[in-house]
């Protein structure tokens, strides 16, 4: 009990902190989902493990930076972007993915691997290796306990839950969402039945690639956009796939939250221990995705929302 | 397998044995060392090789292999005085075999694709760890150290010159070929191409798969903290860079470029990957990696055996 009275006292004196990490869990935890739930649509459906995914994200966010500077429109980049890196990832899926259909799955893990060494170089030599930023749409803030917390943050959480339910929606009641799951249940007879299984693929992996593109173009406010960006984020992604089970899309959404509070809750817990008055950094929370993902796979290697098969 | 004779296969392999060693002694030092290098990124490849090719599991992880052997290696050569050759290739080998262990325990309870990608998480595990220690591994400086000497200390030795450390990464690269050949050859390497051509069926005769994968990747292991080892020796310099992504990403380039499930291959993919990285980084400059990117995927769709694909059975007799 006395234990017990401990734990609740230090809950308790960090309130605030703890309630501050909570949003902020929230809404990277949102971005997060965007970008897995586009990599988990692409793997359930074509059996693709996107590596690129990462690269596309970046390349939306730098086509978000392009439009702006052009247009002054953060929406309009936003849509843009989309729209473009969603044509872009149609070409890629054309020319390198739809000679592979039916080998193995791993060629196509070859195969985006190589176009993220292309992407990831291209925008190197386009952008250069200096950070860009993309200006935030709304500067407003409102007052959370002591810290000035931008509107901002919360509109993306709320942009990312609303593209993800349009998809939901989308793939639930749209003629063309039925034809993507009816694919994904039986490639051979989905195309008996006469839909058109090879745009199929092309189209949901343009929807991924604009989904990555639009979560880069929502968080290049947050961060610095440089070339390399991709790869923590498509390790992150995969990370919340493989724990949320793969293939199964509520599953990467709810993993994707879970992964993003934990993390921000061990910054709390990081920056309280001292080793030898050496305070620990709180940089060192990067870990935890890690850690989820070891003990997930040594008791549930299925994934974490998915029945035990078998 | 068939009673043919092996003789044309060795007659081949001992001339390019010979060519190797007289290399050095014609190029000039720009190649002498370009020669090296490959050798030591060939051996790297060879040992994904065990994996991809023969056992049928796409590893992303082997930087983290290669960069423990490659610290391992340092820790040894800055803690010892004088810097001891033997101790080097020990502590490598030890560091990259206590990663081999801990990703082989956790990425062999998956398959296929969810192997490889949690291959690649865990390498970012140790680069992350390495990344941050920065009392021990210097951070994102890296760690200088001096080059030991060749040969048994206090009975005879010589400094490593091109030429010395050309020859020694020459006998150790064949060395390992020799021993992952027989292996391969071996019932132990019959189990591990059974595991990848019916795993399910292989478990049902009754081979515990687990453990040999397991296996399969600690040995692909130590081979990856070997050339870490002689990466380290070459060039007395340990970076985090080396724990990076980009080195796995490299070896299954080089295994796609040679053809996997050869052993050679590999080797020859390394060789023609540094070629090309060599050409195109004099018009492309640092962006090399857009056309190599676009060769790479361009072999991926059209020529999946790789440059020696056509050997395989041979090279395998």
């Amino acid at each position: 009990m006395d234990m017990l009275w401990h734990v609740w006292d230090a809950i308790a004196s960090h309130r605030d902190i703890i309630i501050i990490q909570t949003i902020n869990g929230i809404v990277t935890g949102m971005i997060l989902a965007l970008v897995a739930s586009g990599l988990t649509l692409i793997f359930g459906i074509m059996d693709v493990v996107n590596f690129a995914h990462g690269e596309l994200f970046m390349l939306g966010a730098y086509v978000g930076v392009v439009v702006l500077a052009t247009s002054g429109s953060f929406w309009l980049a936003l849509v843009l972007s989309t729209l473009i890196v969603g044509l872009i990832g149609a070409a890629l899926q054309i020319t390198t993915l739809r000679p592979l259909l039916g080998r193995d799955p791993l060629t196509t893990i070859l195969a985006t691997f190589g176009i993220s060494l292309v992407l990831q170089n291209y925008a190197l030599w386009q952008f250069g290796p200096v950070p860009r930023k993309i200006e935030e749409p709304i500067t407003g803030q409102f007052a959370l306990f002591y810290l000035q917390y931008p509107w901002y943050r919360l509109l993306i959480a709320a942009l990312s839950a609303a593209i993800i339910g349009g998809l939901y929606l989308f793939l639930k009641y749209g003629t063309y969402g039925i034809w993507i799951r009816a694919t994904t249940q039986d490639r051979v007879m989905a195309q008996a039945m006469g839909i058109p299984v090879p745009w199929v693929h092309t189209a949901v992996f343009a929807i991924g690639a604009g989904m990555a593109a639009a979560s880069g173009v929502l968080f290049g406010p947050l961060v610095g956009i440089n070339h390399a960006m991709g790869l923590d984020w498509v390790l992150k992604a995969f990370i919340v796939v493989v724990v949320g089970g793969m293939g199964n899309l509520g599953g990467s959404i709810a993993a994707a939250i879970l992964v993003s509070l934990l993390e921000a809750y061990a910054v709390i817990v990081i920056s309280e221990i001292n080793l030898g008055g050496q305070p620990l950094s709180p940089a060192l929370a990067i870990i935890v995705p890690f850690i989820v993902l070891i003990v997930t796979l040594l008791f549930r290697p299925t994934g974490l929302f998915v029945p035990t098969p078998k | 397998m068939s009673k043919r004779s092996n003789t044309p296969y060795w007659v081949a392999f001992w001339i390019v044995i010979a060519a190797l060693i007289v290399a050095p002694l014609v190029l000039p030092e720009f190649w002498r060392r370009f020669l090296t290098e490959i050798l030591i990124w060939g051996l790297l490849a060879m040992s994904s090789d065990i994996l991809i090719g023969y056992t049928g599991m796409v590893s992303f992880g082997h930087s983290a292999f290669f960069g423990l052997g490659l610290y391992g290696a340092a820790a040894a050569l800055l803690t010892v005085k004088p810097p001891n050759l033997w101790l080097a290739i020990l502590y490598g080998l030890a560091g990259s075999a206590a990663a081999a262990l801990f990703v082989a325990y956790f990425a062999t309870r998956l398959r296929d694709i969810y192997f490889a990608i949690s291959t690649l998480i865990f390498s970012q595990i140790f680069y992350v760890i390495i990344f941050t220690l920065t009392e021990f591994t210097g951070g994102e400086n890296g760690l200088n150290f001096s080059r030991p000497q060749l040969g048994i200390p206090g009975i005879y030795t010589v400094p490593f010159t091109s030429e010395t450390l050309h020859w020694f990464v020459l006998a150790v690269v064949t060395a390992s070929y020799l021993i992952l050949r027989r292996i391969t050859q071996s019932p132990f390497g019959m189990v591990l191409q059974s595991i990848r051509e019916n795993e399910a069926r292989t478990r049902a005769i009754g081979y515990t798969v687990e453990r040999y994968k397991i296996v399969a990747v600690m040995l692909s292991g130590l081979f990856a903290g070997l050339s870490g080892v002689l990466y380290a020796i070459q060039n007395r310099f340990a970076a985090p860079d080396f724990v990076y992504f980009v080195i796995s990403g490299d070896a299954v380039i080089f295994n796609v470029m040679g053809g996997i499930g050869t052993l050679v291959g590999p080797i020859f993919g390394a060789a023609f990957f540094l070629l090309l990285r060599e050409v195109f980084s004099r018009f492309f400059t640092e962006f090399y990696l857009i056309p190599v990117g676009i060769i790479f995927i361009l072999m991926v769709i059209f020529l999946p055996q790789g440059l020696l694909g056509f050997a395989k059975r041979w090279l395998n007799r």
